[in-house]
């Protein structure tokens, strides 16, 4: 209110004596003040939080009083040692929860990229009405809270539940979901007649885990939250195929089609390869999600049934607040970390590869005018 | 060219589309149908969309004989104390970082941008490490000031201020306008587009949060609804037969995403899908 009233005449007699140097200054402390209450907050909660943790993780900290206190000791490497060379209980739960979540990104990442890419297609067709109707139908499932959404799906898919009951009228047997530890790898052996590893893969070559273990397959339990995550995200990622639909020029397409181009051609060769850095993004926040899978594992199985819905994220809260193993808990959290980074640069690095060559490669078939290549791009 | 009868490819994708929109939408019926049966008919039934016998047993059970009731209130008192931070926060920093020329603004804005990119699971243990030390475990404080700001708002207020001509604050500046009034009276008011994409992240980030919780606290007053149904679903009470009941909690935690998300349809499908791309 101060402000409101001096400011008028205060404001243009110091901007005469000092026209630059005032204001500047008025302003850069403004700006401090104003960028304050997020650098306080982000800094306090983000960025002290990673900085205590790597503490955390090289230290014996029993989760009682700080860990700062004289009773904490320094251990070196020895919380990620024990993780990943230490050949007990704790090494065989990580080598486990890193297999169920390898495979659910395996299969979630790109079965949500393509059902994503194709709704936005059909639903992106010039012919279709009510567009906004069904744009809503397959995002609305993205706006909601993965608890509830948890609930509903333990429901579905419980023995005597609904998705059985589909199966069944297909005279189809299904399984007990949720209840489920059984590899569906296994099962495929399985119904080969084999049922036991061969000799071959009994070694446990790599973090205390058998190659049959690692070989599993996701559980029958972990398919649930795997259909769970493509019904839930397709819908975020369908939106930014669209935006990114509506920037490519129609004419292109147009002039494909009077060319005698299908839609499945047209789809494969001028929509997808335009669709490159849309579709760069949306696999690499795909690898980012599928990595922290905790909601739907704390709501639905807890890592059960025989620890084969375990996931990094989930077993890093169980070690820390559960069996107050804050060291490993932490150790953990930060080979998470790890790993999300390494993929995402991996798949930086896959994708501009794939990006260059094929185009090079396009635009230079023999028999093509080298000239419309150039124009073309 | 209305009336230009349907081709077969064109009745197709209309039917197949439907049938896709059907599958994404029916666990929501379904939830809801369920919610209103009795927990046998909820086992026997499971496929129907209509109760044999109605019954509000569930619903009566949550309001009147669980703690359900207050976690709706925390969600609720959380929620709003959240979107209002960000709201006014994230704007005094993107305009900051748009407008006023401060030295260290780069680093500052690099440094946001870097925070966006930590992967929010990592920060599970980290965060009650901070939580813990600064003696806010088991408070409301430390429910909600972690959350009061996000890096993600702050880029959204940033690029929206950025598209506004200066010449506003030119003229404003010339009538004599200190930097806060100039934001708050001039700058902010046309905001508003920015301001309502805010509001709509940051209600439904907040209402569905739920690790951040999970760790903040474990006081029984001060569970919010992701939490209270997360416990009441993997607890041993849900075992077997209390479909219904779990089924209604998600109903009603989802009423109020629901209810923004119809409202503001448009603009949510819009800014998911340019909040990422930025």
């Amino acid at each position: 209110m101060t402000a409101t009233t001096t400011g008028p005449t205060a404001a243009p007699r110091r901007r005469r004596t000092r026209p630059f140097a005032g204001r500047q200054g008025g302003q850069a402390v403004a700006g401090w003040l104003f960028v304050l209450p997020v650098l306080v907050i982000l800094g306090l909660f983000m960025v002290a939080p990673i900085a205590m943790a790597v503490w955390v993780s090289v230290s014996d900290w029993a989760g009682r009083g700080s860990p700062f206190a004289s009773t904490t000791h320094f251990v070196g490497g020895a919380n990620y040692a024990n993780l990943l060379t230490g050949g007990g209980l704790a090494q065989r739960d990580f080598a486990t929860s890193l297999r169920n979540n390898v495979y659910y990104v395996i299969l979630v990442v790109p079965i949500q990229t393509v059902i994503a890419l194709l709704l936005a297609v059909l639903v992106n067709r010039r012919v279709l009405r009510a567009k906004g109707l069904f744009r809503t139908a397959f995002y609305f499932p993205s706006v909601t809270s993965s608890v509830a959404i948890t609930v509903v799906f333990l429901f579905l898919f419980t023995a005597s539940g609904a998705v059985n009951r589909v199966l069944s009228a297909l005279s189809l047997d299904g399984p007990n979901w949720i209840n489920d530890p059984r590899g569906i790898l296994h099962l495929l052996l399985g119904a080969f007649g084999v049922s036991s590893p061969p000799d071959a893969l009994r070694a446990a070559p790599f973090l205390g885990l058998s190659w049959w273990e690692w070989l599993s397959g996701p559980s029958v339990a972990m398919c649930v939250f795997i259909i769970m995550a493509i019904f839930t995200t397709s819908g975020t990622f369908m939106l930014l195929f669209i935006a990114a639909l509506q920037n490519i020029e129609g004419e292109v397409d147009e002039a494909a089609m009077v060319d005698g181009a299908n839609a499945w051609q047209r789809l494969r060769l001028i929509t997808v390869p335009m669709l490159r850095p849309t579709i760069f993004t949306v696999v690499t926040l795909g690898l980012i999600g599928t990595w922290q899978v905790f909601d739907q594992i704390f709501t639905g199985t807890q890592g059960g049934p025989g620890k084969t819905t375990l996931t990094p994220a989930f077993l890093s809260y169980q070690t820390s607040f559960v069996n107050q193993r804050w060291g490993n808990g932490a150790a953990i959290a930060f080979i998470l970390f790890a790993i999300i980074v390494v993929m995402t640069i991996i798949q930086r690095l896959v994708l501009t590869e794939r990006d260059t060559v094929p185009r090079r490669k396009r635009f230079v078939r023999p028999g093509q005018q080298p000239t419309t290549a150039e124009t073309a791009k | 060219m209305r009336h230009r009868p349907w081709a077969v490819g064109t009745v197709v994708l209309h039917v197949a589309l439907a049938a896709l929109a059907l599958l994404y939408i029916y666990p929501f019926l379904i939830s809801i149908a369920t919610s209103f049966k009795t927990d046998a008919e909820a086992v026997a039934n499971p496929l129907s969309l209509i109760p044999q016998t109605w019954s509000t047993a569930a619903y009566e059970r949550l309001f009147v004989h669980s703690d359900f009731p207050l976690w709706f209130r925390n969600s609720v008192i959380v929620t709003l104390c959240v979107t209002a931070g960000r709201v006014l926060f994230n704007s005094l920093a993107g305009y900051a970082l748009a407008r006023l020329p401060f030295r260290g603004r780069g680093v500052v804005f690099a440094g946001i941008i870097a925070v966006m990119a930590v992967p929010g699971v990592v920060l599970l243990i980290p965060r009650f490490l901070v939580i813990n030390t600064f003696g806010i475990y088991n408070t409301w404080a430390g429910i909600i000031v972690p959350l009061l700001v996000d890096a993600a708002g702050v880029f959204i207020m940033k690029n929206f201020f950025e598209s506004i001509p200066p010449a506003v604050e030119e003229a404003a500046r010339i009538d004599g306008a200190g930097t806060w009034r100039i934001f708050w009276s001039v700058v902010l008011p046309m905001a508003r587009p920015a301001l309502v994409t805010i509001v709509i992240l940051s209600f439904q980030g907040s209402w569905n949060e739920l690790t951040h919780f999970i760790v903040a606290s474990q006081r029984a007053d001060l569970v919010t609804l992701t939490k209270g149904v997360a416990q009441l679903s993997s607890g041993a009470l849900s075992q077997g037969s209390q479909f219904p009941l779990n089924l209604g909690a998600a109903v009603i935690m989802t009423i109020p995403v629901a209810v923004l998300f119809f409202v503001f349809q448009k603009r949510i499908m819009n800014a998911s899908a340019g909040a990422v791309k930025g």
